[in-house]
């Protein structure tokens, strides 16, 4: 490897407000082509923008959940091009005062890659061909779009990778976006250039337009890692291309070269007056942000959580609601973490089902299952008894008889009897246990069961089974 | 002048004419007499009369509004849903909008009566009229000469009493400059205290929509009806009319002359000025001198910032969702190339690149920039006069109504004939034109009173003393509907 790589990402979110970016309509997705416009979206003549504040406030959340420092006074501009999906012939952005710059997202490596801004602007409309023509839907044209523009701090495919997914999550938990890559509702542009180890300078970057996969950004990447050092290895020179990424092939084409650059003749929306945002109204807003994925990562670390099970927990803004809540209600740390992880996930098919958390019980029902459990319910009849509650929505008291449940401290003589029974049958591992193995008891739990069926108080069983040993 | 619209009014509470019977006689008229002139392109006869035919019921309910049951027209640049709104051009023929403009709407609830669209230079981007794709429309006055521009047509209309009022929109002039070549008035009203919600634009932080009118009291009555915050205009804001008009005099008001714009004014109009000057001096006002060289500055500013704007809002004009289209083309490039060859005309073309140019990249800081940072030096400026003056007093425009088809005048020497006019749009503020004498052939001239912003008030007042006691000389107009 001769060659270090300099990334650079342009990453376009949807942004999840109920209504367009300057008109009424409905952002959501799909529905009947042409449905969701108006005179406004559809760019008819005479009519006129009005920011949606919704779409301000987004950016100004996504500013600050990536350590940004918010514009006070921001305006858009108008960016001008000619495509029959842009009705307008224009889009409005923003060109010289985003409502974010300078911030970061920090990878696990403790290295950062700093954001130079974040802009809002609006979508366009979609082509659809069929048939031997193109139609033209309108229903994306005004949905709002934030733009975070990355400095070139990434060096490396798996860097990529990781910095998307984090601004993924990210946008996802302070619940600006979906970021729903195969929908589109979040895409990105990608530089890159190679240059020397050791050199300063910037080699000259291609950029490959409108990527919706992570996993053909890495493609892409690896690709033009390989294209660009054949290049430089055979002395020729990186022309400053825009390219675009072919999955079918996974090479990257060749889309316009630099001498046929659009200049889009920026200039300040006149129809837009200049807004501000006040230290008061970022205040505000920065009271009502969440706990951030990485802020969450460290603190069920610090519970005492597995690596494995905090990173399937932590990812899934709904799950974590759902398990803090529990907590709160009593649930312990450990055993609830378990339980959604390996059970409740286990009814998710999907990363959008985890995503959406979607259950039949709340964690209400959850955390007084849990705690039965605590109090020393088999691990493996309450995971039977969730399935049954995630299926039926009933409560595990409504699932558990209540002698299931008979979780009394009250020492029953008969359990004390299978005890010293267990005691006398497993010499061997009462031995073990006293020379120090502690593990050794578990198989006097098993034997236990045995007797007592699977419901027996564990948790009181061990108080018995301990002493009795002692004596 | 007469108060065309306070006079129907007050026929149709009284009871002497009905607005259905009112609307017929100018539909009469212009049957008549638009064919000579021109002043309307689409006309809305059928639905003028289910209109009236409402505003009489609203009447008889004891409706207040003196424009319930007046019959008006719009310039053909300001959407009325479902009635052709094509800004003159041929790119837009058969356009007919989905929804009503603000201002409108507002008339509309109110009982007006919209009897058609009237005339302009195509996409309101000339002063004569003549850009337009139905041809030139004649100043009423004289025949042989223009109406001005761009709302031409509407100012003829008015003059001509084939409407007793119109609305016009003003970018560069467009309302004053034709009021005055015509003899009638003109408001321009402060940017922002209109909504320009359904006014296709030509240049964005230039235009408004204003009444012309035969009287400067109509002509009030008729902005109050306009004027407000609209929710589907940012830009708008609310305006307090009442607030800022003055007393019924003169005595003591402050009126600002500024020395450089009777630099170079022909002897005619500038005399004419200057008698309304005195007149006013007599009834007690204060007339202040001023200078402010950089106002010839506002030409260039002007051109630049629209043109720069226009390049961008005509940009959507492509055949591909209304409007004109071509049949044979080869593929997309080719068929909106030959669309906007052949839809728009040749001003509007020549505006195009001018903007594209100076928003090109390599020239975007040596003009557009530059022409921004002048704007607002300009806006401080003239802002700064109303510091010492209520209002300013200036010629409307340069000379009076020139010849139809001059082939003498190129195309900067016609760019100069907004000189006067342009100030007060690039820096937002509020001017009335009105007629203050004629010149040797008979022709009116105007003169425009310019306030401070949202002082519309003060404008009018002054302009409202001097229509009432100063005779200009011009007759009324001998056809239409006469009162």
């Amino acid at each position: 490897m001769k060659y270090e790589m300099v990334v650079g990402l342009e990453t376009h979110v949807e942004l999840a407000t109920a209504t367009k970016i300057f008109c009424g309509c409905t952002t959501s997705f799909g529905g009947k082509p042409n449905t969701h416009c108006c005179p406004i979206c559809t760019g008819q003549p005479g009519t006129l923008p009005l920011l949606n504040k919704k779409v301000v406030e987004y950016a100004v959340r996504a500013g600050l959940a990536t350590h940004c420092e918010i514009n006070r006074v921001s305006h858009m501009d108008r960016k001008n091009y000619v495509y029959p999906d842009l009705p307008k012939a224009y889009q409005i952005s923003q060109f010289d005062e985003p409502v974010c710059k300078n911030g970061y997202v920090q990878l696990d490596s403790g290295k950062r890659i700093r954001i130079l801004r974040i802009h809002i602007e609006e979508d366009a409309g979609k082509l659809v061909h069929e048939g031997g023509c193109t139609y033209i839907d309108y229903n994306r044209g005004g949905v709002p779009l934030i733009e975070i523009v990355s400095e070139p701090d990434i060096s490396s495919p798996a860097e990529a990778k990781e910095y998307i997914e984090k601004l993924q999550l990210i946008m996802r938990f302070i619940g600006v976006s979906d970021c729903k890559m195969q929908e589109g509702s979040m895409r990105c542009d990608v530089n890159v250039s190679l240059r020397p180890f050791g050199q300063k300078e910037y080699g000259t970057r291609a950029e490959i337009k409108n990527m919706n996969s992570v996993s053909f950004i890495v493609k892409a990447l690896e690709y033009e890692y390989e294209r660009q050092s054949d290049l430089l290895d055979s002395g020729e020179k990186v022309t400053q291309d825009t390219l675009r990424y072919d999955e079918s092939t996974g090479a990257t084409v060749l889309m316009r070269r630099k001498e046929d650059a659009q200049d889009y003749r920026y200039f300040p929306e006149p129809d837009i007056l200049t807004f501000t945002i006040s230290p008061e109204q970022v205040a505000l807003i920065q009271k009502t942000m969440p706990e951030l994925p990485d802020e969450k990562k460290a603190k069920y670390l610090a519970l005492g959580l597995s690596e494995k099970v905090v990173s399937d927990l932590y990812r899934y803004k709904k799950a974590t609601d759902f398990y803090e809540e529990a907590m709160q209600r009593g649930a312990s740390s450990g055993k609830a973490a378990s339980y959604i992880v390996g059970t409740i996930y286990s009814t998710l098919a999907t990363e959008e089902e985890k995503e959406n958390f979607a259950l039949r019980i709340t964690a209400a029902d959850f955390a007084e299952l849990v705690s039965y459990v605590d109090k020393g319910l088999d691990f493996a009849v309450g995971k039977k008894a969730l399935l049954t509650m995630l299926e039926t929505g009933k409560k595990v008291t409504q699932v558990l008889s209540p002698a299931e449940l008979n979780l009394s401290d009250e020492e029953d003589p008969q359990l004390v009897a299978y005890c010293k029974e267990v005691i006398a049958e497993r010499a061997q591992a009462v031995a073990d246990f006293k020379s120090g193995r502690e593990t050794a008891i578990y198989s006097l739990y098993g034997a236990l069961k045995g007797k007592a069926g699977k419901t027996v108080n564990i948790k009181l069983a061990d108080k018995i089974l301990r002493r009795l040993m002692a004596e | 002048m007469k108060d065309t619209v306070f006079t129907l009014a007050s026929r149709l509470k009284e009871k002497k004419i009905s607005s259905v019977e009112l609307t017929k006689a100018y539909i009469h008229a212009i049957e008549k007499e638009n064919s000579a002139l021109n002043a309307y392109v689409s006309f809305n006869f059928e639905e003028a009369l289910k209109q009236a035919e409402e505003a009489d019921r609203m009447l008889a309910q004891g409706a207040c509004s003196p424009l319930c049951g007046i019959p008006m027209t719009l310039k053909d640049n300001i959407c009325a849903k479902g009635v052709p709104t094509t800004c003159a051009s041929r790119i837009l023929q058969d356009y007919k909008p989905v929804y009503d403009a603000t201002a409108w709407s507002k008339l509309r609830a109110l009982g007006a009566v919209m009897l058609g669209k009237t005339n302009m230079d195509e996409f309101a981007m000339g002063s004569t009229c003549e850009t337009s794709c139905y041809g030139a429309t004649k100043n009423p006055r004289d025949p042989a000469k223009v109406p001005g521009g761009s709302s031409g047509g509407g100012a003829a209309a008015v003059c001509a009493n084939l409407a007793p009022y119109a609305l016009g929109s003003d970018t560069g002039g467009s309302i004053r400059q034709p009021a005055s070549f015509c003899g009638i008035v003109g408001l321009k009203p402060t940017y922002g205290a209109v909504s320009r919600y359904g006014l296709v634009a030509y240049g964005s932080s230039l235009d408004q929509i204003g009444p012309l009118t035969t009287s400067v009291r109509d002509a009030a009555l008729v902005f109050d009806a306009i004027k407000g915050k609209d929710p589907f205009d940012d830009t708008s804001r609310a305006v307090d009319l009442s607030s800022t008009l003055l007393k019924e005099d003169v005595r003591g008001v402050k009126v600002g002359v500024i020395r450089e714009y009777f630099d170079g004014l022909g002897e005619e109009i500038s005399s004419a000025i200057g008698k309304t000057i005195a007149f006013l001096q007599e009834n007690g006002a204060e007339i202040i001198s001023l200078s402010l060289p950089e106002i010839k500055l506002a030409l260039p500013v002007y051109y630049i910032i629209a043109c720069a704007e226009a390049s961008s809002n005509l940009g959507r004009y492509d055949g591909i969702r209304y409007g004109y289209r071509v049949e044979n083309y080869t593929t997309l490039d080719d068929m909106i190339s030959k669309v906007r060859s052949e839809g728009f005309g040749k001003e509007v073309k020549r505006r195009i690149m001018l903007g594209s140019y100076v928003l090109s990249s390599g020239y975007y800081d040596a003009y557009y920039k530059k022409a921004r940072k002048l704007r607002s030096q300009l806006a401080a400026d003239l802002n700064k006069a109303f510091r010492s003056c209520d209002v300013l007093i200036a010629p409307t425009t340069a000379s009076t109504a020139f010849p139809l088809n001059n082939p003498t005048k190129s195309v900067t020497e016609t760019y100069l004939t907004d000189i006067y006019t342009v100030p007060v749009n690039v820096a937002g503020l509020p001017a009335v034109s009105l007629p203050c004498g004629k010149d040797k052939s008979g022709m009116p001239i105007g003169l425009q009173f310019i306030g401070g912003k949202f002082e519309e008030g003060k404008i009018l007042s002054v302009a409202r003393f001097l229509e009432e006691h100063f005779d200009c000389g011009i007759e009324e107009y001998e056809g239409g509907v006469r009162l």
